[in-house]
């Protein structure tokens, strides 16, 4: 639905246009409204003077806060993400294997992690670490949180793995097997590499929901990243929602970059590829599992 | 060694995650209808609002989302959502901003899997509805919504599997929910804490796997054939 007039309405007429712009400045009107209750708000609690916003344009801020927190941001998501890929695509693998006690423990596992929440797995993963090993509490915090993330969105991107070589025609399998290649050599040479274009969308998803997941390390275990940084500034300047607003942007400008990078690999992968007639059902499949994926976002 | 378990209460401590994730489901579906209405309207401004909101709110880390719920709206600006002279002010405000928090994140995945339902709707229904005279809400509340809705329950489902494990974020603004009991009692109980974690890993596993289950079925038994 991009854009193109809607299948629920016809073109608008000059009546239907009449009431449009009707509507349109109720809407605006409602809108302004709210704007100005925010802003009358903002203003009388002194949210809006230019001392709390300052800090945002100094280098300072950037330099001793916001850098070092984006960062451990991006530090957390980078392991778990590097992590994450090959675990996952290991148990998704697994859990189509023609063993059944591989098929059944992976399914255990795989099942097990995605069912719960992954503050729980980073809290017990923190304290396990403390318990059992002697590894000092900064780096801890840090193992803890990966953990956590791992555990967690392995299991997903199995999942995503899982439908995604189940997507493909049987056909492709037969012909495998037919030319005499080895059930490895047909995972890895003729299922994988398909699969991976088509689920790209999924997996791309499922990387939003480890970045946004970073930010949980922050609040529960006080790992230095952006969020917890945030904190440390509004404690300093005492502009909490300055510094939030800065934070929140600078959460969604990641996840724009991410998921642009996506839609454009996507868009060569599936150039290199000249799609035959049959391959419609590929580019279907995955959207499902990108509902699925995202529905089971933090 | 089971026996410390009694001191604690982790039935009322999920209880409370249920109550949470009730509210919030009920909020995130009225929000996310509205919502997925705005996205698919035929004015302008509308879809301008549905589009931004969708895009930015499902992209900012829900902890950030609770904690400025916490933080920013009840200590900065005083917005308190509980009697501030009633004896629970302090239980009462953190568990209805955390339900506030999870409505204003879990409705864009509402409006998203909804739009998706909408698309699945063959154009020549609404054409046909059109051609009946029926006009745009009529439309969407008649003919599209309800079939919609059907094709829907199993990417809800999945909204609502998500935003029972995202309670748990509660904790970190103080809502007594389960994942704070089991930070407390794994604090407290350090030689237990593969058994303090296996209970409350149960417990989640018990949440959300009959209702993956039972909406899973409830979704076979309605789909639309086509």
């Amino acid at each position: 639905m991009s854009g193109a007039p809607s299948v629920l309405y016809d073109a608008p007429g000059p009546k239907a246009k009449a009431r449009n712009l009707v509507y349109s400045v109720i809407f605006a009107a409602f809108l302004v409204l709210i704007a100005y209750l925010v802003i009358a708000q903002l203003a009388a609690k002194n949210q809006l003077t230019g001392e709390k916003w300052t800090p945002f344009v100094e280098g300072g801020t950037w330099v001793t806060f916001l850098l070092p927190g984006l960062g451990y941001t991006l530090l957390i998501a980078g392991l778990s993400i590097v992590i994450a890929l090959p675990v996952g695509a290991v148990f998704g693998i697994a859990r189509l294997s023609d063993h059944k006690w591989v098929r059944t423990i992976a399914g255990i596992i795989v099942e097990f992690f995605r069912a719960i929440p992954v503050l729980i797995l980073m809290i017990f993963a923190n304290e396990f670490y403390s318990e059992y090993t002697d590894v000092d509490s900064d780096n801890r915090v840090l193992f803890a949180a990966v953990t956590g993330l791992v555990l967690y969105n392995a299991s997903v991107l199995a999942e995503v793995v899982r439908a995604g070589i189940l997507s493909l025609p049987k056909g492709q399998t037969e012909a495998a097997s037919a030319l005499g290649l080895r059930k490895t050599q047909t995972m890895t040479n003729v299922l994988l590499p398909q699969a991976v274009a088509a689920m790209l969308p999924a997996i791309v998803s499922q990387l939003v929901v480890i970045l946004k997941d970073t930010a949980l390390a922050g609040g529960a275990l006080s790992v230095p990243d952006l969020l917890r940084q945030a904190n440390v500034i509004s404690g300093n300047f005492n502009n909490t929602i300055p510094t939030y607003i800065v934070i929140g942007i600078i959460y969604v400008v990641l996840n724009f970059i991410l998921t642009s990078f996506a839609s454009w690999l996507q868009k060569k992968l599936s150039r290199r590829k000249k799609a035959p007639k049959g391959a419609e059902p590929l580019s279907e499949a995955p959207n499902a599992v990108t509902d699925m994926a995202t529905g089971r976002a933090v | 060694m089971f026996d410390f378990l009694g001191d604690y209460d982790i039935l009322g401590a999920f209880w409370t995650t249920v109550q949470l994730a009730a509210l919030s489901a009920v909020g995130s579906l009225v929000w996310g209808t509205i919502l997925a209405g705005m996205r698919v309207s035929p004015v302008p401004i509308m879809r301008g609002f549905g589009t931004a909101y969708v895009n930015v709110v499902r992209n900012i880390p829900l902890t950030v989302i609770i904690f400025f719920c916490s933080i920013g709206l009840a200590s900065t600006l005083a917005v308190n959502l509980a009697p501030q002279d009633s004896p629970t002010f302090i239980i009462d405000n953190s568990f209805r901003l955390a339900v506030l928090g999870f409505v204003a994140y879990t409705s864009t995945f509402v409006c998203e899997s909804l739009r998706s339902g909408i698309n699945t709707v063959p154009v020549g229904q609404a054409e046909a509805a059109r051609a009946l005279g029926l006009s745009f809400t009529q439309v969407l509340r008649i003919i599209v919504l309800p079939q919609a809705f059907r094709s829907v329950i199993a990417p809800l489902a999945s909204v609502l599997i998500a935003l029972i494990k995202n309670t748990t974020v509660a904790s970190i603004i103080g809502v007594a929910e389960a994942s704070l009991l089991m930070a407390e009692m794994i604090e407290n109980e350090s030689d237990a804490i593969i058994l303090v974690f296996s209970v409350f890993a149960l417990g989640f596993v018990l949440l959300t796997l009959p209702v993956g289950l039972l909406l899973g079925w409830v979704a076979k038994k309605v789909a639309v054939k086509r």
